[in-house]
């Protein structure tokens, strides 16, 4: 083990030149496993795997191992990325492709190796093969590039993702990692990596898309003895995952990110703002840096460069509203996560007072690939204003779902129909919601915008940090956005009247206009309309006024479902229907006499014994005292209950 | 007592260690006691109220100890549109309390999550950190009273 290190540091991070004499690479071969004596098996064991039930497969293929094959090494990789595939395995066998198997349950682990140790290979769970030149083909077998999940994707942040071991230093350096960051600090003043990441076009992917080099220079340029970098990895918003899934495919190219950017600005500190509950993707970070640390890559005068850096871990206490930059500070700083006006922006009195850069983790997760490969490089994928790639979060109602990576310009169908497959169970498409909580919902209609922060602008809807939520007929629009709004009025800080208040306040209409009417009298019906009126003022008056994105944002999902499915709130306010029967509240049940066969299994069950009549003969419901919630429904064994 | 070693590892005394003072205490007690909150205060030179008014501020923190079977329920975006409402309701329900309470017999909590990331396997439940994927209401009852019998108290 000492010896690889000492190899890696002096032939691989501090050769001289880009290209590697040809022994090394010989050697990197064998520490990458593509040159294997005996198979090896990769099994992914991200969240979404663990999830899926990956350790137990992990356990039952180790006492496979045990028992015929003792030479065949098992492998603990990140996630590839369709998280409905999981647990998902590689197996390479010496001289041959990688062969690709999804949903690997620990029972069919058994018949799996049998059948691929024997050249047979079972078709039902097959993905495809994967390889490079100069490995033997499986005939017969598709190639996963071509897969529509992988075909419609450029992965290069995520190109590591599920390749290779996390938790192995030695392998991230065999695939080229941490020499850009060598690069950097032997070749480079700070000035020019800022100037070399401005060229490149790479803009914040946590939204705003504000230029990074630009930020950067700004730190960079305020007169400070001490600089802070924070890498915001606290990705709130419900329904993203994406830098979960980096963090435990990849850490060790966000250590490297992180580095670099960090010698950028001229900070000797480094914060990693970490998500409550993710501790696995926290572990693996944490044992990244360790390992960086043991190979001298951080630490104090790194490579005798003068340049120190110590990256720490903070797990941040559970505010949503922490993902604003200024209230983060505070929350670093040990105070209540507030956010203060802006300015002064963090650039120039952030973290203690100190110039202070907030990059997102897969902004980050580019810097080493541009320092590597140059900004032209960089340009050179996606749009002129928008170079690279993004990567979202699929959930939802697709047929697939999971991480994916995707050049900048592809549109929104493309993701939608090829990438995730379209909408499962026959159902029809409604929406795309972008951002989470404070994101847009794009129709059927708008769904070729691309993927640009300036395309998407001019569209009047933001990219958001990664989430992309598929949205099918059987979902309730005003539901969902009373989903939202009651998650933001959790969320509010309360620092700020119109996001404290308007979000109470919008929360309290739309329940109105969901539940069912004590009575339809006067007073309530005029009090839902008085507040349906009252909705869009509130939402403008927030979105002007509010201190931070958080509150300025919270309209935004009501605002542009109103836009597009306003004919949806209209029914749920003038006629009290709900066309997805979501809304329980605006239900009606009624019994169908032909099927009811009296068994009383409904009015056992009523909450409030609205269900009468006589056994054996048909039942009937008294709508007047049903309070729609729908277990008679699911209580009926005959289907002979009917929502109107 | 264990806080006061807690302390002993943040020398000097800052104000910008406390919530990671906090969060180290509830890591190893499992909640952050009266006593622990008042030591705290002494030793940063801040009142009591002041350390109240950051802990209630995030979720994280919690004053009673969690229950014997802890339950997480996942609230995202793709386990609401799976139904996870309907779970939450259920537990409710069933045990009667609030999400971050405890109940009287100290053997059951629950608290909701935003986005655990097994999106495609929703809604999705943590039970004592143990996953289980695609809950349905009708299995929770048999699912509590099997915890509880488990855990040795019918």
């Amino acid at each position: 083990m000492e010896d690889l290190k000492s190899f890696l540091k002096s032939k691989v991070l501090l050769h001289e030149s880009d290209t590697l004499h040809p022994d090394v690479e010989k050697e990197l071969q064998l520490v990458r496993r593509e040159k294997i004596s005996s198979p090896v098996i990769n099994i992914s064991s991200g969240t979404s795997s663990i999830i899926a039930g990956s350790q137990k497969t992990y356990k039952a293929l180790l006492s496979y191992i045990d028992d015929h094959d003792p030479d065949t090494l098992a492998v603990n990789t990140g996630c590839y990325g369709p998280a409905g595939y999981e647990p998902m395995i590689c197996i390479q066998l010496p001289g041959k492709n990688r062969l690709f198997f999804r949903n690997i349950t620990e029972e069919k682990i058994e018949p799996l190796l049998n059948g691929v140790f024997h050249n047979d290979i079972p078709d039902e769970d097959l993905v495809g093969q994967s390889g490079s030149k100069g490995f033997g083909l499986w005939p017969g077998i598709p190639f996963i590039e071509e897969h529509p999940w992988f075909a419609g994707q450029k992965r290069t942040v995520l190109g590591n993702c599920g390749c290779y071991d996390p938790e192995s230093i030695e392998e991230y350096i065999a695939r080229g990692g941490y020499r850009a960051y060598v690069k950097t600090i032997r070749n480079y003043t700070f000035e020019e990596v800022c100037d070399i990441v401005d060229r490149s076009g790479l803009r914040g992917r946590s939204g705003g898309g504000y230029p990074t080099g630009l930020k950067w220079k700004h730190a960079l340029n305020t007169a400070s003895n001490t600089r802070y970098l924070i890498c915001n990895a606290r990705e709130s918003d419900p329904g993203a995952f994406t830098d979960r899934t980096i963090l435990e495919g990849d850490p060790h190219k966000l250590v490297e990110g992180i580095a670099i950017a960090s010698y950028a600005i001229g900070a000797s500190n480094a914060f990693v703002f970490m998500r409550r509950g993710s501790d696995h993707a926290g572990a693996r970070l944490q044992k990244a840096i360790d390992q960086a640390r043991d190979y001298g890559l951080l630490g104090h005068n790194i490579f005798s460069g003068g340049f120190n850096l110590d990256i720490t871990i903070r797990k941040e206490p559970g505010a949503f509203v922490c993902g604003e930059e200024t209230a983060l500070i505070a929350s670093l700083e040990g105070r209540r996560g507030m956010p203060q006006t802006k300015p002064p922006y963090p650039t120039s009195y952030g973290l203690f007072g100190k110039p202070t850069v907030i990059n997102n983790v897969e902004t980050l997760m580019n810097v080493p690939l541009i320092m590597q490969n140059g900004p032209e490089w960089f340009r050179s994928t996606g749009t002129e204003t928008s170079p690279g790639t993004k990567i979202f979060a699929l959930a939802g109602k697709g047929r697939m779902s999971g991480v994916v990576e995707v050049e900048m310009g592809t549109s929104l169908k493309t993701i939608v129909e090829d990438i995730a497959d379209g909408i499962r169970d026959g159902r029809e498409f409604k929406a795309v919601q972008l951002g989470g909580a404070s994101g847009y919902f794009i129709k059927e209609q708008d769904l070729d915008i691309p993927v640009d922060f300036d395309a998407m602008k001019e569209k009047g809807i933001g990219m958001g940090a990664g989430g992309f939520v598929i949205i099918d007929e059987s979902t309730c629009m005003v539901d969902l956005v009373r989903y939202y709004m009651e998650f933001i009025r959790n969320e509010s800080c309360g620092k700020c009247i119109p996001c404290r208040e308007g979000t109470g306040r919008m929360l309290e209409i739309l329940d109105n206009v969901i539940r069912k009417p004590v009575s339809e009298d006067a007073g309530t019906t005029l009090e839902r309309f008085k507040g349906v009126m009252q909705l869009e003022t509130i939402a403008s008056v927030m979105k002007d006024t509010s201190l931070c994105g958080l509150g300025q944002t919270a309209p935004n999902p009501f605002l542009s479902a109103l836009t597009h499915f306003r004919e949806e709130f209209e029914e749920h306010i003038f006629e009290r229907v709900c066309r997805a029967n979501v809304c329980r509240g605006l239900r009606t049940f009624i019994i169908d006499v032909d099927k009811c066969t009296g068994c009383t299994a409904c009015a056992a069950k009523c909450p409030v014994n609205a269900i009468y009549g006589t056994r054996l003969q048909p039942f009937f419901i008294v709508e007047e005292k049903c309070i729609g919630c729908g277990i008679c429904f699911d209580v009926c064994k005959f289907s002979a209950i009917m929502i109107k | 007592m264990e806080t006061e070693k807690i302390l002993e590892k943040f020398r000097p005394a800052r104000r910008e260690d406390l919530i990671r003072i906090l969060q180290h205490i509830q890591e190893s007690e499992g909640y952050l006691s009266e006593d622990a909150i008042v030591q705290t205060g002494r030793y940063l030179g801040l009142s009591t109220t002041k350390i109240f008014g950051l802990a209630t501020f995030y979720d994280e923190f919690r004053f009673f100890p969690a229950g014997k079977i802890h339950i997480r329920i996942c609230n995202g975006t793709s386990c609401y549109l799976n139904g996870s409402s309907g779970i939450i309701s259920k537990i409710r329900e069933i045990t009667g309390i609030e999400p971050g309470q405890t109940t009287r017999d100290g053997l059951l909590s629950y608290e909701l999550v935003s986005c655990m990331g097994g999106c495609s396997n929703g809604p999705l439940i943590t039970v004592n950190g143990e996953y289980m994927t695609h809950i349905r209401q009708e299995q929770l009852p048999d699912l509590v009273s099997r915890l509880k019998y488990l855990t040795g108290n019918d």
